[in-house]
């Protein structure tokens, strides 16, 4: 100790202290940011990585680059991780079909085996978000008061983009924010975690997993239980519902107009 | 002169009038001949109509009834279908209830009651004895109040109206407090901690991921007296990209940290949240009148009616690596105002 004291005024005192508040707050660092994303890590198998390899060089190479280390015509995917691609394939959105303004969903070209084993050949070359757990898209469960946390989640979150009843929506220069009817829990996952194309990344820090259940069990609902004013044309807002008024409001009103002022028979 | 004759019989080409010509020119074709209803003449078709007409009263009478019902009966459960189909009810019975009065009356009105046409004829608007009556009558008025001999009364008169609409003066006061200076500040200030919209949980620099967008409120907004005034002004977007694709400029390199940068979302324009985020693109969309801004180039304008950048929040990292405010915004955030000079 009285070593430690007589040395504490050395000129490489401060050097020393500060190496070491740096080692520790790396090493905090490194195991929070492993702690978000060491859930669901699922463990492939050699051989699905060898197959899902195989797979990758004869269909997704050629954009990504040998060992998906990316080229002018595609990204890196070195760590965007097994989820990333179980969306943008399981949604058929990778291979890019042409390239335009942004991916669009289309047809399946692999199966689900195809699908997981590409995944786990991505996900061998660096750490990234993993398939989720079924427990946190297991939504039905969830109480009245969590569907409607969701739906504040989904408000404050996604709805600028997607539309408050999650209908989709225009972004600049011919993207756009895709409706979410009929998108699997696993794939609305998936894009939360990942960030897909022109999508924000809302990693477990920002909204936990047990809110992602939410918000997806907030989707689920607003999709199964329909809309509480009849028929919500598109929901779409002024855009469908002025046409609507317009068309077919002003054509009552014209046809009460030419009765009121014909002359009886 | 002769062309203004017409070529009408009496023309002398002298003494033709204007008047005279007109009268050529437009006869007045009169009534078209009166043509009897169906019901006028067919007892069978006057029944049929008086019993259309008390059909549609005894519709709206339904409809009346159908809301009634909707109303005390539907039970509403937990579920949004007995909603919906109350809610249809209700319109449907509203609407019926209005409609079969109104249609029921124009059918009356149309089928069964008189319908013979008549002329009125358009009467002198202003005639000379009329005005000088009621110029009569006001000096009358005038001379018997004696407003003219009795000064005390009219002086007090006077002074009561001019002083009657003071207190006009104190109630529309009361529109206010001008808002002053609270346009120009926010809750943000050196050292509040950015928490998460809606729950405020504070935010560490290492949860915001490349690519991450995050919707941010000041620390101890939930809890704000004027929660949602302070919440209008407050609301920003942070968001993370790599440091290289920022281009500061000059004195604000330090206002982001490690790539992470924080706007405010109220869009410049007319106030809307600015929060579709393309992390791809890097642009701000703001979905009321498709103003984008560039975050790469200091939320720059680069389309749409918006016409100043959005405000930025200078931001850093305290000791315990949560991210927290620098200062409040260097200018007052939102759309132009009148003294925002």
């Amino acid at each position: 100790m009285k070593a430690l004291s007589q040395r504490r005024r050395h000129p490489m005192a401060a050097i020393a202290l500060l190496l070491l508040g740096l080692l520790v707050t790396g090493g905090l660092y490194a195991v929070a940011s492993t702690a978000n994303e060491a859930k669901a890590e699922t463990t492939y198998s050699a051989s699905d990585i060898a197959e899902g390899e195989k797979l990758f060089v004869a269909n997704c190479a050629t954009c990504h680059g040998m060992g998906a280390s990316g080229t002018d015509d595609g990204p890196s995917l070195v760590g965007v991780g097994a989820a990333s691609v179980d969306f943008q394939v399981g949604t058929g959105r990778m291979p890019l079909q042409m390239s335009g303004p942004q991916a669009m969903e289309k047809p399946n070209q692999f199966t689900e085996e195809q699908t997981a084993q590409l995944s786990a050949y991505v996900a061998s070359l660096g750490a990234g978000p993993g398939i989720p757990d079924e427990e946190y898209l297991e939504h039905e469960g969830l109480e009245a008061e969590e569907i409607a946390e969701g739906g504040e989640i989904f408000r404050v979150n996604c709805a600028m983009c997607h539309n408050a009843a999650a209908a989709g929506g225009a972004l600049t220069r011919g993207k756009f924010a895709p409706g979410l009817a009929d998108v699997s829990e696993k794939h609305i996952y998936e894009a939360m975690a990942t960030g897909p194309q022109n999508m924000p990344v809302f990693n477990d820090a920002n909204i936990t997993p047990e809110d992602k259940k939410k918000v997806i069990g907030f989707l689920k609902t607003i999709e199964s239980q329909g809309s509480p004013g009849g028929a919500d044309l598109g929901s779409l807002g002024p855009v469908s519902e002025g046409l609507f008024i317009w068309v077919a409001g002003l054509g009552a009103v014209i046809g009460f107009t030419v009765w009121l002022t014909s002359r009886s028979s | 002169m002769s062309d203004h004759s017409n070529g009408g019989p009496h023309a002398s080409g002298t003494v033709t009038t204007a008047g005279q010509g007109e009268a050529e020119k437009f006869r007045d074709p009169g009534l078209p001949p009166h043509r009897p209803r169906l019901a006028d003449v067919d007892p069978r078709a006057e029944k049929r109509a008086e019993r259309q007409v008390a059909i549609l009263f005894v519709v709206s009478i339904i409809g009346t009834l159908a809301f009634f019902y909707a109303y005390f009966f539907i039970e509403l459960d937990q579920t949004i279908g007995t909603l919906r189909l109350q809610n249809l009810v209700l319109g449907l019975g509203t609407a019926f209830a209005m409609l079969g009065i109104g249609v029921g009356i124009v059918h009356w009105a149309k089928t069964l009651m008189p319908d013979h046409e008549v002329a009125e004829s358009r009467h002198e608007i202003r005639s000379e004895s009329d005005r000088q009556d009621a110029e009569k009558i006001v000096g009358d008025i005038i001379e018997e109040t004696g407003i003219k001999r009795r000064p005390l009364i009219r002086n007090s008169l006077i002074g009561a109206m001019l002083l009657a609409p003071l207190p006009a003066i104190a109630i529309f006061r009361d529109l206010g407090p001008l808002p002053g200076d609270t346009l120009r500040h926010t809750m943000w200030d050196t050292d509040v901690r950015l928490t998460r919209d809606p729950d405020g949980t504070p935010i560490k620099a290492s949860d915001v991921t490349i690519g991450s967008a995050f919707h941010v409120i000041p620390e101890g907004l939930n809890e704000a007296e004027h929660k949602l005034e302070e919440k209008a002004k407050a609301v920003v977007l942070l968001m993370r990209l790599n440091p290289e694709e920022l281009n500061p400029s000059e004195g604000r390199e330090d206002w982001g940290y490690n790539g992470i940068v924080a706007y405010s979302k109220i869009c410049t324009h007319v106030g809307c949240p600015v929060a579709l985020y393309e992390q791809q693109t890097h642009h701000l969309l703001c979905p009321c009148h498709q103003s984008t801004f560039d975050l790469t180039q200091e939320c720059k304008v680069i389309f749409g009616p918006a016409v100043r950048p959005l405000p930025q929040l200078p931001i850093t990292v305290n000791d315990e690596g949560y991210l927290v405010a620098r200062s409040d915004f260097h200018e007052p955030v939102g759309p132009s105002f009148w003294e925002r000079g």
